[in-house]
């Protein structure tokens, strides 16, 4: 775990900062996060993919030190809206021309969609750059940010880990370090790593290829990966869809220690009990809206997710410690 | 003239096929006989068919002992290839050191071994002679031998080994996929079509550079062609990949056939065993025609060796690390083109070199494209000289077209690849 309460920053020395500055020029490291720090923040994202509108009209921000779960039923959009605080995702916003602005241009590497954003729109809203619709990481528009610099600000766990070469695990977690190369930071590559295997439980494998895991094991080496990145938003595609209990209470408790540590957490869940378990925030994504967004205990009410779900579903205290359950209602036994 | 005559590629005790790749061959032979035959030394030419068969045959075993010797040993290192991640160093420079040293072997026996022979000492003698580290100039035919006909040829397999094996690693890694190589998407046909169009309209609007650009300017475009095609969501599917390899094959075969149905005769023998691919016809300026192409692609190529590493994990996570994926591909793309027309312009077709150095050193090193990329340069070079060597020496006096004799060799291990990854792993996906 010692990889994970490394939100502090060593001064770099001179000699580092010289190496670091010859190895890659114009890069700017990221400062220190205040809590509470707006990390990352979408404001009336809309994004159409073959014709369908996944999100229509989304605004969120997220804080340093918060857990924030993205919940609802499939095809709600959570992963859309995971791919665009990526920066990977450029959004349409409102209903404007294409202006393909300063924000738009570089986002273009996105994944070939279309790229409108920033000024310019004309669904009545103020317009500039900085007071309308965008997508913003770091507090800078996410088209304005070179991918170099994104990597070391945020790390984005996919939903399928695939590897089209069998690399070791080890080199595989090793990886997440890329973004560091050439900056103070990478002579603590073995030490993260290390924790990033220890915290995820996958040390005891280290030395074999990737594609002779199981699946649940590669869901935990993608997010050691992810950990080892250190960066200061995660965000999360279902890291729990292929792991068993254990490791399915160990992942969300990893996402708890980074809150701690002060960064900020994005995770996609199916399960509304682990969302309610540990997320500071869970918001319900429905049709490409946001249902609803706050606290487990006020957003997670049995009308309201019957509703989203299309399922009847209860909501329970926990008798003993008061946390919300939420469970598929199933009136009577179905058999004899 | 003496030298001039033995430039031509009729000398090297070819009979019949390697003389036929240069229109004007048979006359060259004729010539060259009483030439090389004057200093007294030379069992030249029909005449002295026994000789020159029995002296290389003998010597033809050892040949192909050093080649086996090379393989087994990036075979034995494939046993424990996925082992830990420790030792991976010690064993990339070993591998290296290992290379390097069955390369420059290579060299110099290929430079000593053929009909004329030239003993080992007297290659390094006239080696050391020329860069001004002692040794003595030999006489005149052994030196023209040597500096003409023998030197050329092997920096030439050197160069189209490793621009051909490097080109393999790279794209194997811009793929994501390890069925791509240049020779079986269709690359090199492209590359060939552009090269022998030239050929059969008489271009010369470059001089000896015309054949070069006009195969590099094809093969950029078949490579693109084939990722646009073949790519999505950043990755290629292997039936995709091969099915498109068919079809730009197809095509280019067409066309070429098209070419050849247009070019006169001295031009149809040209594209023919041109695509045969061969080193026959290596001299100085062919090497210096493919020389900066090659060592551009191949001293950029290692600086994206850490890049094509993230790129493994797909084209977003790459992204999400940092990678500019994008101009990462663009690159690339540009180098492989390079590589591979460089070496397809000189060499012709000359397949599986690109499949089968990759795919040995990853069993050996693993999957790192750190070593793998420089590697594989090192590897193709090692194959190809020795490649090279097998069909000078092999059925000599004859001489084997090279792309027939990689292809003869290379094919049996694709299908032992395609065996061995369905039994671990249920085929490529």
């Amino acid at each position: 775990m010692r990889a994970l309460e490394s939100a502090e920053r060593p001064a770099p020395g001179l000699r580092m900062r010289v190496r670091a500055g010859l190895r890659r020029r114009g890069r700017e490291l990221p400062g220190p996060v205040a809590p509470g720090e707006a990390l990352a923040r979408v404001s009336g994202v809309r994004v159409r993919l073959g014709g369908r509108e996944v999100l229509a009209g989304v605004d969120m921000t997220v804080r340093a030190g918060e857990v924030l779960a993205l919940v609802g039923p499939n095809g709600a959009g959570k992963s859309t809206l995971l791919s665009v605080l990526a920066g990977d995702l450029a959004p349409e916003t409102g209903v404007g021309t294409d202006t393909g602005g300063g924000a738009g241009g570089r986002a273009k590497t996105g994944a070939g969609t279309e790229t409108r954003s920033g000024a310019g729109d004309g669904a009545g809203t103020s317009g500039g750059a900085g007071a309308g619709h965008g997508v913003w990481i770091a507090g800078r528009l996410a088209g304005d940010w070179s991918a170099p610099e994104l990597a070391l600000r945020r790390a984005v766990l996919p939903q399928a880990a695939t590897l089209a070469f069998p690399f070791p695990v080890v080199e595989v977690v090793r990886m997440g370090r890329a973004p560091w190369a050439g900056t103070a930071r990478e002579e603590r590559d073995e030490e993260v790593v290390a924790g990033a295997m220890a915290a995820t439980e996958v040390a005891a494998f280290a030395g074999r290829p990737f594609p002779s895991l199981s699946g649940g094991e590669r869901a935990r080496v993608a997010l050691a990966r992810v950990l080892a990145q250190e960066a200061p938003l995660m965000l999360l595609d279902e890291p729990t869809a292929a792991l068993d209990l254990r490791h399915q209470e160990l992942v969300l408790r990893l996402c708890r220690e980074r809150a701690a540590a002060g960064h900020a957490v994005v995770v996609v869940l199916h399960d509304l009990g682990l969302a309610a378990a540990y997320a500071d925030r869970v918001a319900v994504l429905h049709d490409g809206r946001v249902a609803a967004d706050g606290p487990p205990a006020e957003v997670l009410r049995d009308e309201l997710l019957t509703g989203v779900y299309r399922q009847p579903v209860e909501v329970l205290a926990h008798p003993r410690t008061g946390a919300p359950l939420v469970l598929p209602r199933r009136d009577g036994p179905t058999t004899g | 003239m003496t030298s001039q005559a033995i430039d031509s590629p009729g000398t090297e005790g070819t009979s019949g096929a390697g003389t036929r790749g240069s229109a004007p061959g048979t006359d060259t032979r004729a010539e060259t006989a009483p030439a090389v035959g004057a200093s007294g030394k030379g069992p030249r030419d029909a005449g002295a068919h026994d000789t020159g068969a029995h002296d290389t045959g003998a010597r033809d075993t050892g040949v192909r002992d050093t080649g086996v010797q090379g393989e087994g040993r990036g075979r034995g290192g494939g046993g424990a290839g996925p082992g830990g991640g420790s030792g991976r160093a010690g064993r990339a420079w070993l591998l290296t050191a290992g290379l390097l040293a069955a390369l420059v072997l290579l060299a110099l026996v290929s430079a000593g071994l053929g009909a004329y022979e030239i003993p080992l000492g007297d290659v390094l003698a006239s080696l050391g002679n020329r860069i001004g580290l002692g040794g003595r100039p030999l006489d005149r035919t052994a030196e023209s031998v040597l500096w003409n006909i023998r030197l050329p040829r092997v920096v030439l397999a050197l160069l189209v080994g490793a621009s051909l094996g490097c080109a393999g690693a790279l794209m194997q890694g811009v793929f994501g996929n390890p069925l791509a190589e240049p020779g079986v998407i269709g690359i090199s046909s492209g590359a060939a079509v552009g090269a022998a169009g030239s050929i059969a309209l008489g271009l010369g609007f470059l001089g000896t550079w015309t054949v070069s650009v006009c195969a590099f300017v094809t093969g950029l475009g078949t490579v693109l062609l084939v990722y646009a095609v073949s790519r999505d969501g950043g990755r290629t599917e292997v039936v995709t990949l091969i099915l498109t390899g068919i079809a730009v094959n197809a095509f280019a075969g067409a066309l070429i056939g098209l070419f050849i149905f247009f070019a006169d005769n001295a031009q149809v023998t040209q594209i023919t065993f041109w695509q045969l691919g061969s080193l026959a016809q290596a001299t100085w300026p062919k090497v210096l025609a493919v020389l900066p192409w090659a060592v551009a692609g191949l001293a950029i190529a290692p600086l994206y060796a850490r890049k094509l590493d993230l790129l493994a994990l797909g084209e977003r996570p790459a992204r999400h690390l940092g990678v500019d994926v994008e101009r990462l591909r663009m690159v690339l793309i540009l180098v492989v083109a390079l590589l591979t027309a460089a070496a397809v312009a000189v060499a012709g077709i000359i397949t599986f070199v690109g499949l089968l150095v990759p795919h040995l050193l990853r069993m050996a090193n693993g999957p790192g494209h750190r070593f793998l990329v420089p590697g594989s340069a090192l590897g193709g070079a090692v194959v190809l000289t020795a490649a090279d060597l097998g069909a000078r020496t092999v059925a000599a006096p004859a001489e084997l077209p090279l792309g027939v004799l990689t292809a003869l060799l290379g094919s049996p291990f694709f299908f032992w690849l395609l065996r061995r990854t369905r039994r671990r792993q249920g085929g490529w996906a």
